[in-house]
């Protein structure tokens, strides 16, 4: 019936409408953005050293072990995280969201601690807390049981650790999407279901769960993604431990002599395996509808826990046990700790690493201001961008928004390890010679942060009906007045989280920078890796917490920003 | 970007930098040794910075810039720090994009200058000091390049893991099946000390030794300074490879480390120093290379870090074992430069990482 309306409504003849030529330029932006950097991958993956045509790279990838051997691990690590992440984050989300469980406020700002936590330094930090000899952990442990030196409780340096690890930065995204859609999921529905006799179970397996199952069918996507295209975790904690995953392996293939025609080879079946997934995901959701805020639905109805809430409360501090209050821990002893590996204590006790950081390393002062720099200008062109895009196809507004949509997407195949080497192809010859300047790695971070931002709006999109925005057209207001007058306000909390989502992603990105990167370019990200590859673990602490102490101040100020992030202000009542 | 000024003479050392002048121009092309005048100076504060590209560990860079600054005020050094062979790539990569941002170079891998040289890369500068007090050995006929310290990649242990008695002493010793899982060692497409050590023991050694310590489930982590660092935090007990000045430091700052000088013999690791010709701060280079050479700098680095100096006045520091003492194998920048790819691929089919 809607889509009967829309289309009434797209015929009609507009006077000023200037939405298709701004749509068309978005477009354009889109696929100067994506679709260089990938041809030039294209291209490099079936040509050789003299540029002819060839499959060898392929047959190479396929063939050897050295390639074989960190697809499976990389496919392992993938699929677990994804699935301890969704097992973690999905009651999680229903505790926070559904339940009268205490200060789920603060469980919330705590997962978005760990979100904030870029994977790379969580490693690190987990590297101090569970490294088999000198982890924190595995110290406490032989000193309450009395083992031998020898044994040891956990090993960080382990397929096993790398899955963990990987899980404990990956699941907010998870949380993040099932929290939301049970926000907005409408109490009327689960009424009316108890009030036609469903019982409380029943009522959650038939309504609840089908409401929310796009968001975490959508949650497991992106933490496998993630979770496949990571590069910090696994360089910091598999090569120690003696094997490749795909994008540590791509990214060795650059070191010298480098070989960038095999790596955008080992990038393409990624690329494909994405591609299949985003499919999948649209086949089992398929044409549902759950566009669930209206014009008038009612908020949910939180269900009394009883006697569970304390418990469901320590679960939920357990778990964040692990992303946010130990690393944090071992990352403030190692700062003010003589040896990261020693407990803090008042005689010990050293500014040694803050003056060093402060004072004496030469790169801190023009790593953090880049890493400001880019932080700001790719959330605000990142958020407007995935806005526009998100838009065009959540209401089919262009013909081939679904080409857009997937232009927006498809950069979560690319490891950003591999989209900077394409960047790089890409831009250091004429006409754009952007290396060695900000902007290649505003690109690069615009297009890695790109695919999430869009995710996250379109999904904001999808839950908001277009009657509203019908209604207003109907009324006489041009397709960029609708948007301007109903969705925006609609949707200013989706929007603000956004900013703050791409703020945070590019305070965690290293794989694109650390090809990207040249000396007056360089960001926090690549300094801690820097600082990880020469061991130095208390200056790493110290700048690790700085950034942590930087990105929340951005994030609290920009919520606080009057008449734009008044949270909540999104939900519409009747 | 702009480039440094050339006079005729320094044109004509270019030239014959490049190799495509005869042996007898070589000669005639020496460059002459060059004082610190006050011009130099003073044009290296207009310039006010400079940028150096260096594989020291990082706190010891750190503490040279600050040296550096200390003396001539108002011109900053920033630190550029990361493998040799990570910043050969980037080098590499940048220039191949016409960025030039390195001003002064300094690697672990000798090989690298043969390369650079060879490409015309690097500039002719023969401070006055160096002319006087280096040995030929230590500082190239044609001015491009001098030996700003020497030092080991050494086996070490972490004295509260492991008895004197019972430490390795030498690489047969690692093999031990005592020392599974509990050894950690470095990376040479990472690191220019690994790189140099890796090719020495290999030489007097054969690949063997690496396929059987490959068996012995190393940790294995990048730069040459973490090995060390890994064993004071007790993470390993012993290391298989590493720079030996970061165990002297750490062990004369009280930590439970020792170093262990093997029987076969220890790899001997020359790091040079050089000025990029295309450095954008040409005066303030130039200041720089010859300040990190003299003896002021050469000795501060010597005490501070239990390096060694090619400097003929610089002394050792009592209580360090002289370098005369140890039994070195014999380094061979060309003999590098001829194998390192394979050497690269190699270790990572050995060691499949």
């Amino acid at each position: 019936m809607s889509a009967l309306i829309s289309t009434a409504v797209e015929r009609r003849p507009a006077a000023i409408d200037i939405s298709r030529p701004v749509l068309y330029g978005f477009a354009a932006v889109l696929i100067v953005l994506i679709v260089l950097p990938m041809s030039w991958l294209l291209v490099y993956s079936v040509t050789d050293r003299t540029g002819a045509l060839t499959l060898d790279n392929f047959f190479r990838l396929f063939s050897e072990s050295a390639f074989l051997d960190p697809l499976i691990a990389t496919f392992i690590i993938a699929t677990s995280s994804s699935f301890f992440c969704c097992a973690v984050a999905a009651p999680m989300g229903w505790l926070v969201a559904r339940t009268d469980m205490p200060v789920g406020g603060v469980i919330r700002v705590l997962v978005t601690a760990s979100f904030v936590t870029p994977p790379f330094l969580g490693a690190i930090a987990w590297e101090l807390l569970a490294a088999p000899n000198s982890g924190l952990l595995n110290k406490i442990f032989r000193a309450v049981t009395g083992a031998p030196q020898e044994e040891s409780l956990f090993n960080i340096y382990s397929l096993g650790g790398i899955i963990f690890v990987v899980s404990c930065y990956t699941f907010p995204y998870v949380f993040v999407l099932v929290a939301n859609a049970l926000d907005r999921t409408p109490g009327e529905l689960e009424d009316a279901s108890s009030i036609l006799g469903g019982k409380r179970w029943y009522t959650a397996r038939r309504i609840t769960i089908p409401l929310v199952l796009p968001a975490l069918l959508a949650g497991a996507l992106v933490a496998f993604l993630q979770a496949m295209t990571l590069f910090g975790s696994p360089a910091i904690l598999a090569l120690p431990a003696g094997f490749h995953t795909m994008t540590t392996k791509i990214w060795s293939l650059f070191q010298y002599p480098p070989k960038p025609e095999l790596a955008a080879a080992a990038a393409l079946p990624l690329l494909l395996l994405t591609i299949f997934l985003l499919r999948a995901e649209h086949m089992i959701l398929g044409r549902r509808g759950y566009s669930v805020v209206g014009g008038k639905y009612g908020a949910p109805r939180l269900i009394a826990l009883g006697r569970w809430r304390w418990p469901a409360l320590a679960l939920c501090l357990v778990v964040l046990l692990n992303p946010v209050f130990l690393p944090y821990a071992a990352l403030f002893n190692a700062a003010f700790a003589p040896v990261a590996s020693h407990f803090l204590t008042f005689s010990n006790f050293t500014l040694h690493n803050i003056e060093f950081v402060l004072f004496e390393l030469s790169a801190t002062k023009l790593a953090l201001r880049n890493t400001v720099i880019l932080g700001t200008t790719t959330a605000t062109i990142g958020t407007v961008l995935a806005l526009v895009i998100a838009y065009v196809t959540a209401r089919k507004a262009v013909p081939g928004y679904r080409m857009l949509g997937f232009l927006a997407t498809a950069p979560i195949a690319i490891p950003g390890i591999v989209l900077g080497v394409g960047l790089f192809l890409s831009y250091t010859r004429p006409p754009f010679i952007l290396y060695g300047t900000l902007w290649i790695l505003l690109i690069a971070f615009l297009t890695i942060s790109l695919p999430s931002a869009y995710q996250q709006l379109q999904a904001a999109f999808r839950n908001i009906h277009p009657e509203l925005e019908d209604a207003s057209r109907i009324l006489g207001a041009t397709r960029l007045q609708a948007l301007r007058q109903i969705t925006a306000p609609l949707l200013r909390t989706s929007v603000i989280a956004t900013w703050c989502f791409v703020f945070v992603g590019v305070m965690r990105e290293l794989s694109a920078a650390i090809i990207l990167f040249t000396s007056e370019t360089k960001v926090i990200s690549v300094l801690i890796f820097d600082l990880n590859e020469s061991g130095d673990l208390g200056a790493i602490s110290v700048i690790g917490i700085a950034m942590l102490v930087i990105t929340f101040a951005v994030v609290i100020l920009v919520n606080r920003i009057p008449g734009f992030g008044v949270v909540g202000a999104g939900r519409l009542r009747t | 970007m702009r480039q440094p000024r050339f006079s005729r003479r320094s044109i004509l050392k270019g030239t014959a930098a490049l190799g495509l002048s005869t042996a007898a121009a070589r000669v005639a092309a020496a460059p002459a040794a060059e004082a610190v005048t006050p011009a130099l100076i003073e044009a290296a504060r207009k310039e006010g910075k400079l940028g150096w590209y260096t594989v020291m560990d990082l706190p010891v860079a750190e503490k040279m810039a600050k040296a550096f600054e200390a003396k001539y005020s108002g011109i900053a050094v920033r630190v550029e720090r990361s493998g040799s062979e990570r910043n050969f790539q980037r080098i590499a990569q940048e220039y191949a994009s016409r960025i030039y941002a390195a001003d002064v170079i300094n690697s672990a891998d000798a090989a690298h200058f043969i390369v650079w040289k060879r490409d015309g890369w690097l500039a002719p500068y023969l401070p006055e000091e160096v002319a006087q007090h280096y040995p030929a050995a230590h500082r190239d006929p044609d001015g491009m390049f001098a030996t700003s310290r020497i030092w080991l990649s050494s086996l070490g242990y972490n004295t509260d893991l492991v008895k004197r008695e019972d430490a390795p002493k030498s690489f047969a010793d690692l093999l031990d099946p005592k020392w599974t899982g509990k050894m950690v060692k470095a990376h040479p497409a990472y690191s220019g000390t690994i790189m140099t050590a890796t090719f020495q023991i290999a030489r007097d050694l054969g690949w063997g030794y690496f396929e059987k310590l490959a068996q012995q489930k190393i940790m294995q982590v990048q730069s040459s300074t973490d090995p060390p660092k890994k064993l004071a935090l007790g993470e390993r007990a012993v290391m298989a490879d590493g720079n030996d000045y970061n165990l002297i430091q750490l062990k004369e700052a009280g930590r439970p480390v020792e170093v262990v000088y093997p029987r076969e013999g220890t790899p001997l690791v020359v790091g040079p120093n050089g000025v990029f010709k295309a450095a954008p701060n040409p005066n303030a280079a130039r200041l720089f290379h010859g300040w990190l050479l003299s003896l002021e700098a050469q000795q501060f680095l010597v005490d501070f870090t239990g390096q060694h100096s090619a400097h003929a006045l610089v002394k050792e520091k009592p209580g360090r074992t002289p370098l005369s003492q140890i039994k070195l194998m014999q380094d061979d920048p060309a003999g590098v430069e001829a194998q390192s790819d394979a050497i690269k691929a190699r270790y990572s089919q050995i060691f499949r990482i």
